[in-house]
């Protein structure tokens, strides 16, 4: 199997997806209300735009198209008209982007009915995911961690980063494959508590597990809608305790959405409060960005509180 | 597939730029002093054709010629000089700064320092300018300190912003420059909107709103120009026509317009296209369009023709997308060699003095850095401490930040 950064599995998704499908449009230039616009356009004509936003940090333009637009067209049109386009963004800091080059704003779609989302955090998910994105039949916000997109970032931003090539994540099939939306991964399987994250915390979470020694199950979401409430129940009621990290601001963020879904189902098998571990509630800093990230320290901090609760 | 009404419908999409495509040559180059100067009340369809013109004043000997020559005495046109070099010198410290690792990224402005620089003397000192990240010259030409601009910039102690902002996004109200965002084209409307309620509350200070013309093609471009050309805000619309936005060559954006000052036209807003690298053309039509808005004629669109010499920024190459000979094959010279031999030409200037100023630009810039080294950078080590990341965020701290911030420190 080939080895694969995430960039290349990503442009080897929309040369599959483009091939398999002439309805496939791939397209972005900077001009993100424009972009979307254009893509719903085309969506309602019958195509699957697959469209990207340089930044995930300049979509606010492209926001009523997606929130007002895209998410509700089959609604109210009682399925007459839809969106099935995919909309691709990098995403997360730790690259020295400042405000404008840093964010993770995945809570402002998932908080949006009628949009999907995926997070994704290796090359060989990348190009599952993608393709299954392109193909579903409704928007799908589509985001890349771009600290991942060379190598499985742990958070360890003075260490050399490993390239996808020594990592089996970065063996990506040639071919046409997909991941269905909807489907977590487990990461790592452990005893003694679950971490639920996605993207780049997942390698985050992965370092702070190892270098702690606490024996964490940690599972990549995937998707954060449709969430994969099953596999998340399941490790929460055999381990007991519940981690949640992310790299998004805390508050309203996604976290708060796991950490509910995690006391309604699995209260009676809690032993400690779920935890949350996310950005602060600023602005991303642009030199104090390693303050603000929540690296395998603070997650193996909180971790020990977990299991110490 | 057969289309029983007509011919297939085709669709037109643009070329990419990658395989050193070289630029469009520049359309419709008036020659200098070619073109008239319409009174500020010129009726807007009288003067509709010279946003298909070029409005230029140096010719190519160094001469001041036509109507549009603006009254700058010696001394004047040396500080135009004085300033220009100091962009460009302050520029290539920066540069060579990023190269030597201690700044995370830079953006400089090479062969586009005349704009900001002449229109920024044109205006005047409590004019609000909304600038991209390509206009430090208006700082520098408005005597900001320098030495604070290389601290934002290294991120360090001495930082004003604290190390918030990416390098180049300076912020200063006290000079006249609105913050810069990263997000394209959302000053061009707020700049409206200053105007605006200057003119609300009886003000005399306008606006002046700036945009390259890659992001002109962003929805806030387009706003602005409804609001201003409704209200008839007092606001001078800059679109930098620099030929690139990163590796999109300017055509993409124009898209079938054959200028970016025809922008204006659909709104009834008066549209010059101007030589950007002609200072005294950039202060006379800033000048006119200035004046025009103090005589609540309304706003002006001045499209500036220029070349953007170097790259992107320091995250850019372009040597994979355009030609290395680009800049000599421009037809608009280089704004500073371009105003040296009209001083030149009129006696004011001569090889003995231009090396003098350049000593003593390049020696105020090393001195400058000097200083702000010596305070580190955010590659050193030595920035604000990371607790202040809080500040700011509200007017007041609130609660879950102080126990955001106690749990970072703690
Ligand atoms: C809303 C938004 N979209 C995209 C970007 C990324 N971006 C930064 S600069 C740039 C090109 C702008 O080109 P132009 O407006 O011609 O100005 P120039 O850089 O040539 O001065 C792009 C696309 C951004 N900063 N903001």
């Amino acid at each position: 199997m080939p080895a694969m950064t995430m960039i290349e599995a990503i442009r080897d998704a929309h040369a599959i997806a483009m091939e398999r499908d002439d309805t496939v449009v791939v397209f972005g230039e900077d001009v993100e209300a424009g972009i979307v616009g254009v893509a719903v356009g085309m969506a309602a004509y019958g195509l699957r735009p697959c469209v990207e936003i340089q930044f995930a940090d300049y979509v606010y333009p492209a926001y009523d198209q997606i929130v007002s637009e895209a998410a509700r067209l089959r609604h109210r049109s009682a399925g007459d008209f839809t969106a099935p386009l995919t909309i691709r963004m990098p995403t997360g800091g730790g690259i020295f982007g400042g405000q404008t080059h840093s964010q993770s704003p995945e809570a402002l779609f998932t908080h949006v009915a009628g949009l999907k989302t995926v997070v994704v955090s290796n090359p060989y998910d990348a190009k599952g995911l993608l393709l299954a994105a392109i193909e579903d039949d409704d928007p799908v916000i589509f985001l890349e961690p771009k600290r991942v997109y060379n190598g499985p970032f742990d958070g360890h931003h003075d260490r050399p980063i490993v390239p996808w090539s020594q990592h089996p994540l970065g063996e990506v099939p040639a071919g046409h494959y997909t991941i269905p939306l909807g489907q977590a991964r487990v990461h790592r399987s452990g005893d003694d508590l679950t971490v639920l994250t996605y993207g780049t915390l997942v390698h985050v979470a992965q370092a702070a597990a190892d270098e702690s020694g606490i024996d964490a199950e940690i599972i990549d979401l995937r998707t954060l809608v449709p969430l994969d409430v099953d596999t998340i129940v399941a490790s929460v009621r055999r381990t007991g305790r519940c981690l949640v990290v992310h790299e998004a601001t805390l508050t309203s963020g996604f976290g708060a959405e796991l950490s509910a879904t995690v006391q309604e189902r699995a209260f009676h098998h809690l032993e400690a409060p779920v935890t949350r571990v996310c950005g602060w509630d600023t602005p991303y800093p642009h030199a104090h960005e390693w303050s603000y990230f929540p690296g395998p320290d603070r997650v193996a901090r909180a971790m020990r509180e977990v299991m110490s609760a | 597939m057969d289309n029983p009404v007509g011919p297939a419908l085709q669709l037109r999409i643009p070329e990419p730029a990658r395989g050193h495509r070289p630029a469009d040559p520049v359309p419709y180059i008036s020659a200098a002093g070619e073109m008239r100067k319409p009174d500020l009340d010129e009726k807007v369809e009288r003067i509709a054709l010279m946003r298909k013109q070029l409005v230029r004043v140096l010719d190519d000997e160094g001469h001041a010629v036509g109507p549009w020559a603006p009254a700058l005495d010696a001394d004047q046109l040396r500080q135009g000089l004085r300033d220009m070099m100091t962009v460009r010198s302050f520029d290539a410290r920066l540069l060579r700064a990023h190269r030597q690792g201690k700044i995370s990224f830079y953006m400089q402005c090479l062969g586009e320092e005349a704009i900001a620089c002449a229109q920024r003397r044109a205006l005047r000192a409590d004019d609000m300018h909304f600038p991209t990240y390509r206009q430090q010259g208006l700082l520098i030409a408005g005597g900001h300190p320098i030495v604070t601009m290389m601290n934002q910039v290294l991120s360090n102690e001495h930082d004003p912003l604290k190390g918030r902002q990416l390098p180049v996004m300076y912020s200063s109200k006290e000079h006249g420059f609105f913050s810069i965002s990263g997000n394209l084209a959302t000053q061009y409307v707020q700049a409206v909107g200053w105007a605006m309620a200057s003119a609300l509350r009886g003000d005399t200070r306008i606006a002046s709103a700036w945009i390259g013309e890659g992001a002109s093609a962003e929805s806030d471009f387009h706003a602005a120009l409804v609001f201003a050309s409704t209200y008839q805000a007092p606001v001078i619309l800059n679109i930098v026509n620099n030929q690139w936005a990163i590796s999109t060559p300017e055509d993409f954006a124009r898209g079938a317009s054959a200028t970016f000052a025809d922008r204006g036209y659909g709104f009834s807003i008066p549209a010059l296209r101007v030589d950007g690298n002609d200072y005294l053309a950039v202060y006379a039509a800033s000048q006119w369009a200035a004046e025009r808005a103090r005589s609540n004629l309304g706003p002006t669109l001045l499209e500036w023709v220029t070349l953007r010499v170097g790259a992107h920024s320091t995250s850019d190459d372009p040597s994979v997308y355009r030609p290395d000979d680009e800049a000599d094959r421009f037809p608009l010279g280089d704004p500073i060699e371009r105003l040296r031999r009209h001083l030149t030409v009129i006696g004011a200037w001569d090889d003995e003095r231009q090396a003098a100023l350049q000593t003593e630009v390049d020696a105020l810039i090393a001195d400058a850095f000097a200083e702000a080294d010596s305070h580190g950078s955010v590659k050193s080590g030595h920035t604000s401490s990371p607790a202040t990341m809080f500040d700011d965020v509200y007017a007041t701290l609130p609660r879950h930040l102080v126990e955001q911030r106690d749990r970072m420190e703690g």
